[in-house]
């Protein structure tokens, strides 16, 4: 079990900089989330489009925002937990405690939800037969490629994970590539590598198709698409694999007992606490009059919110407000040579 | 100004006076229509303001930018006429606009 000063929920830029804060006025933190790398929606929406409303930054991409704040927190060797997601958290005297997906636990006096809109989850199939063989021989992501070998695979989508993966798996199996139009929206020299391989019979795609339906009892058999007009076929299958991108979804959270209102969670504006005590929520997932959902908000929302966990963490402790550029305690704990 | 018509799946129907300038994402959010998530806020970088578009208005909308079918292929059962509703931007040529919300967002 570890324990910590504050635990923060979310890896974007509002988290980042929320356990800046913490670390500048001396509480530790722990981060947790959910995708497999840093940055939060900025990496994984737009690490390539600018953005131009970072004060003092006249223009940068999702990718150079999230490496600089990296780069900003490193005096404070923060640790990270990716690839999980907080699940059950639970009161103990002065303290939450909290589990994730992943069987790690933590002990701390103060919960920072800068969640962004939720954590990203694979879109499934609309199809309820789809349901029953979920995780099985309906999957979302591959973790084991071997298990495809000489089996038939029908595959959903038309991004780049849709045509890496017919790619990768028409060397050893039989597959089917389904997008819904002609048009595929991944790397042009993905695009021609299929048209090539199905010109060599070495996978078969239909464009304009759908999913209608998941055939099979107990085990899957087949998968029927249908296109617009309502033409449907049947193709017989072993494994189904669909890549529609991720979704946001707010999971557990639900769960925790905060007051939620339209998918975001009302705080006051003083430390951006919710209507639980020492769990604070920052960022797009907060709301308060005036809210922007602005990165540039959810800076001074961290800021603020840091200043909230101190009192639970330090609570015989006065918190004195100090600049970076004259208190040499702050400066220590940036790791800076003081003469 | 134009008076759009969104039906919610299970048939209820809201009408709305909307302003130019704002998009038919906006008009939906701003009236506590049901069935319009925008979980990004309307920077095309989600599929949860997907609309069908009644079928004789489609044709007469403005032509969709380059990004919005790729997001429309994440989007709940796209069709022919789905578009995602914060690219749709409200002028007095759109007043009768109707559009059918999916079953659900995500």
């Amino acid at each position: 079990m570890i324990k910590t000063d504050a635990l923060i929920i979310g890896a974007g830029p509002t988290g980042l900089f929320c356990a800046h804060q913490l670390g500048i006025i001396g509480l530790k933190c722990e981060i947790v989330d959910n995708l497999d790398k840093i940055g939060g929606q900025c990496i994984e929406l737009y690490p390539d489009k600018p953005i131009y409303d970072i004060p003092a930054i006249p223009e940068c991409t999702g990718e150079e925002l999230t490496n600089n704040l990296i780069e900003q927190i490193k005096p404070f060797n923060i640790n990270f937990h990716l690839s999980d997601r907080v699940q059950e958290i639970k009161k103990e005297k002065e303290n939450w405690r909290v589990k994730t997906l992943n069987g790690k636990e933590f002990l701390t006096p103060n919960i920072v939800i800068a969640g962004g809109v939720g954590s990203f989850e694979p879109r499934k199939f609309p199809t309820k037969s789809a349901d029953k063989f979920d995780g099985k021989t309906v999957l979302y992501s591959i973790k084991d490629k071997t298990i495809f070998k000489d089996k038939s695979v029908v595959i959903f989508g038309g991004g780049d994970s849709a045509l890496d993966w017919a790619i990768e798996l028409s060397k050893s199996s039989k597959v089917t590539l389904i997008h819904r139009r002609d048009e595929f929206r991944g790397a042009q020299s993905s695009v021609d590598k299929i048209k090539e391989l199905q010109k060599n019979n070495k996978l078969e795609i239909f464009t304009k198709y759908s999913i209608k339906d998941i055939k099979g009892n107990g085990k899957l058999e087949s998968v029927e698409i249908k296109d617009d007009d309502g033409n449907s076929k049947l193709i017989s299958a072993d494994y189904v694999l669909g890549f529609f991108g991720l979704i946001m979804q707010l999971g557990p959270i639900l769960d925790w007992g905060l007051n939620i209102d339209k998918k975001t969670i009302p705080v006051n504006t003083e430390t951006f606490e919710t209507n639980k005590q020492g769990i604070f929520a920052i960022g797009d997932i907060c709301t308060y009059p005036g809210k922007l959902k602005l990165i540039l908000s959810g800076f001074h929302e961290g800021a603020l919110a840091a200043r909230g966990c101190f009192k639970y963490a330090r609570p015989d402790e006065k918190l004195r407000f100090e600049f970076t550029t004259t208190s040499k305690a702050v400066q220590n704990r940036l790791g800076l040579k003081n003469d | 100004m134009a008076r759009i018509t969104y039906i919610e799946h299970g048939g209820q129907k809201h009408e709305i006076d909307v302003a130019n300038g704002l998009t038919v994402m906006e008009g939906a959010v701003q009236n506590d229509i049901p069935g319009i998530d925008a979980d990004c806020g309307g920077s095309m970088a989600c599929a949860t303001c997907h609309v069908y578009v009644k079928e004789d208005w489609f044709p007469k909308l403005p032509n969709k930018e380059t990004g919005e079918d790729d997001m429309l292929d994440q989007a709940y059962e796209p069709k022919a006429n789905s578009r995602l509703s914060c690219q749709i931007t409200v002028s007095d040529e759109l007043n009768g606009l109707v559009v059918h919300l999916p079953e659900k967002q995500v």
